[in-house]
């Protein structure tokens, strides 16, 4: 096998009750290296000739867990998670942190794609080259650090006997959802360890329809070995001299945006973005760190940076919980945009929404866009049962996340639906349009950095044109440089990693050392990134059964981006229609779509899709 | 053994772990020529989120490990005070394992023979590994191997109820 690779995906059919392996071909993977790529690749082999027919929460959608050639190899280990979407009805490219990967890839597989529905609630154990279906109906209904806790005593220490005459066995690594995912709520993370998460996509909902709690994964054999050691030791060392010299992401993880992003940028989001500017000096890293933090370098398997931050609170209204830093997209949306300024608090919300298994980004916007639908009397208390939602009004934030997460009440279990969704059904429900309020961009909340003031990474397009929607990791440009995350998202390893740290251009030489392929940097950013961008493209404008998207309307902002910002040193900036327009097309032209965004024909020809091509036609 | 001449030790504090890992990864690339969790010889467990134990031998001064091998396939350095594995003498019979009061020695998970750690001969690279990314929770110190190197030969478990306690506080009961 090429280097980096075990060779193998794991097949699991619950309806079936059925357990194979497949080979992957050198071919294919050249081509689509893992992770988002493979997925994309997958997903539309499978059920691209019926796409749109396909219920994302239906036992005929794939749930996918792939790891890279790189994962476990260039510093920041991770997992892609990917399926047909929930929230768009595409496919997104969901990564998460942690060593589930890594106990995968030393078991012998590349990945898992589960396929059916399973009659009761059930995991999947893997034990190196075994794997069974287990009875889960002990972890049904549990919140996700229960969950975590129970799995990992069990099977623990079954593997302490199996493996009795080797010794005491590190634990086992799982990915599992929590009551959200299980009734499936379609902003529902997959998560692992404890405030990890692959968020966007909504696969936690995916995992729900399919009974599945969690995948709890075993592997006592090595990485899979690479075409160059000694080069993939010089570069490891590289990597981690560029990483330790990010001194203040390493003090202070990511979170200590919560304050710049607001206070300097001014693109955070407050209050469901009605405004993007704050200056509360309670947000941020220090203003966490001496009261809260109890370990300050936390990080996953083989990280020189740990931005993570172990924060628990042991005394007063929320005690007993405990989270990752915050980080910065859980600060700004469990904090400024619910109207929250308070670090505990933050803690707590944060705390909160990893126990019910929501993924804090695409749930915290729920929570504030039913807030402000609260704020302008459109939805009453009435509506919700009796629950008085206000801004910063932590308990009653807390209250409308747990009545989300099991559909308790009629409103509960439309807001369970998502941003966009639930604002559809509001509208018609109360007669007033509420889409204006409703943040996402094709059915993905947008992550916290907002366009309007120009001051932040994210500009003009950058999510209204990325087949990954509202996502602010796979943001897009100008399709060359936006190339780099779908290739970090498809070796699977960490981007905040890759960004941050000028390694960019260690990314080719690290997946020759590895595979021992000569991919340049150019081929994949003309040529390989493009094909992957053009399956996601093709599968989220085919959407359905529920719902699908119209370019160029539906390749746009959020309405509020337009909106001029009320406050702030950018007060009065807002996004230009005439500009994103022009923006989109230069987009379009760059990508190889035509003027209205869907995929050339000659392009398609040219780059060999010619599937892609043949199921386009049933949009032209 | 000679308890009276400095030896290479390494110092642990768990409670700086961050959970990185880049000890194992160390470890097995220089032992193994490549990267393998389960045969290094430091291995990191993490029985709750955010506890981290780096597991590995603590050289205790009375060796309960090599006076219960049957086959003489464990020996002292007398250079490093390391426990050192003849491969062609072990008979992975795990008599090692049970004498150690920290569960450390694992068998190899290919090949036949017990792993503990042999300080690479002076110069750990899991300590190296850790001290360039400032985190110390691994470090090695000079010293005359005093008894209380004796307490670090501890499970896991053990460990994490202590750590567990100390960075959870009351809610550590719930998580264990």
């Amino acid at each position: 096998m090429v280097g980096g690779y075990a060779g193998k995906l794991l097949e699991i059919d619950l309806g079936k009750d059925r357990i194979m392996a497949t080979s992957l071909r050198e071919d294919v993977l050249r081509q689509y290296v893992g992770g988002r790529g493979l997925g994309a690749r997958i997903l539309w082999d499978r059920l691209g000739p019926k796409w749109e027919e396909v219920d994302p929460l239906g036992p005929e959608n794939l749930f996918l867990a792939l790891t890279g050639p790189l994962t476990g190899y260039f510093h920041g280990a991770r997992i892609c998670i990917t399926g047909k979407s929930p929230q768009s009805n595409g496919i997104i490219g969901s990564t998460v942190s942690g060593e589930f990967p890594i106990e995968l890839k030393c078991a012998g597989w590349d990945g898992i794609v589960v396929s059916g529905r399973a009659e009761e609630a059930v995991y999947i154990l893997i034990d190196n080259d075994k794997a069974e279906i287990r009875s889960a109906k002990h972890l049904w209904g549990k919140d996700t650090k229960t969950t975590l806790k129970i799995l990992t005593k069990e099977v623990k220490e079954e593997l302490d006997k199996r493996y009795s005459r080797y010794g005491v066995v590190k634990e086992p690594s799982s990915l599992y959802i929590g009551p959200a995912g299980e009734n499936r709520v379609r902003v529902a993370a997959v998560e692992q360890k404890w405030s990890h998460a692959a968020g966007y996509g909504g696969y936690g909902a995916v995992m729900g329809s399919k009974n599945l709690k969690a995948i709890v994964a075993k592997g006592t054999g090595p990485l899979p070995p690479v075409a160059n050691i000694e080069e993939v030791k010089e570069l490891i060392q590289e990597t981690e001299r560029k990483s330790f010299k990010r001194d203040r992401t390493r003090r202070w993880g990511t979170g200590y945006a919560a304050y710049e992003i607001g206070a300097d940028h001014s693109s955070e989001p407050v209050r469901n973005w009605q405004e993007e500017w704050h200056d509360e000096k309670t947000m941020g890293g220090p203003r966490f760190d001496f009261r809260y933090w109890v370990k300050r370098y936390w990080g996953d398997y083989g990280c020189a940076i740990t931005c993570m931050k172990l924060a628990v609170i042991k005394a007063g209204p929320y005690k007993g919980a405990i989270t990752d830093n915050p980080d910065y997209e859980m600060e700004a949306y469990l904090g400024p945009n619910l109207g929250v300024f308070d670090a505990g608090a933050v803690i707590y919300l944060s705390s909160l929404i990893e126990d019910l298994g929501f993924s804090g980004i695409n749930g915290g916007n729920v929570l504030a866009f039913a807030t402000e639908l609260y704020q302008r009397g459109i939805l009453t208390s009435h509506d919700l049962d009796g629950l008085e939602l206000r801004w910063g009004d932590v308990n009653a934030l807390a209250e409308l996340a747990k009545r989300i997460a099991v559909r308790k009440g009629k409103y509960f279990d439309i807001l369970a639906e998502g941003t966009y969704r639930a604002a559809v059904k509001i509208s018609e429900l109360k007669g007033i349009n509420v889409l204006p309020y409703a943040v996402h961009v094709k059915g993905v909340e947008v992550g916290a950095h907002g366009t309007r003031s120009d001051e932040d990474y994210t500009h003009d397009i950058c999510y209204a044109c990325s087949v990954q929607g509202g996502d602010h990791t796979s943001t897009v440009e100008d399709a060359y440089d936006d190339m780099s995350i779908v290739f970090q998202d498809s070796a699977v390893y960490c981007a905040v990693i890759a960004w941050g740290g000028g390694l960019k251009s260690i990314d080719w030489r690290f997946l020759r050392a590895v595979t021992g392929w000569d991919i340049t940097e150019d081929e994949w950013k003309r040529e390989l990134g493009h094909r992957i961008v053009h399956i996601q493209r093709a599968a989220e404008l085919l959407g359905g059964p529920d719902l699908g998207w119209k370019p160029p309307k539906d390749d746009d902002n959020p309405p509020r981006f337009y909106e001029p910002l009320p406050s702030g040193p950018y007060k009065g900036k807002a996004a230009s229609r005439k500009e994103i327009e022009k923006r989109r097309q230069e987009y379009y032209q760059a990508v190889g779509w035509d003027e209205n965004g869907i995929p050339e024909s000659s392009v398609l020809k040219k780059l060999g899709l010619l599937d892609v091509h043949r199921a386009l036609g049933r949009l032209r | 053994m000679v308890r009276n001449e400095e030896k290479p030790w390494i110092s642990r504090d768990y409670l700086k772990c961050t959970g990185c890992r880049r000890c194992e990864i160390a470890c097995s690339l220089y032992h193994e020529n490549q990267i393998w969790p389960e045969a290094s010889r430091v291995r990191v467990f993490m029985l709750i989120p955010g506890v981290e134990i780096p597991h590995l031998c603590a050289q205790c001064t009375d060796y309960p490990c090599v006076k219960s091998c049957p086959v003489d396939a464990l020996s002292v350095d007398e250079k490093t005070s390391a426990v050192l594995v003849d491969r062609d003498k072990c008979i992975a019979c795990g008599k090692c394992i049970t004498a150690c009061p920290g569960k450390v020695p694992h068998l190899h998970p290919r090949d036949d023979y017990i792993l503990i750690c042999d300080l690479c001969g002076g110069k750990p690279q899991c300590a190296r590994a850790c001290t360039k990314a400032g985190y110390d929770a691994l470090r090695v110190v000079t010293e005359k191997p005093p008894i209380s190197h004796n307490l670090f030969a501890r499970t896991p478990e053990e460990f994490t109820r202590d750590l567990a306690e100390n960075l959870y506080g009351e809610k550590a009961t719930e998580l264990i």
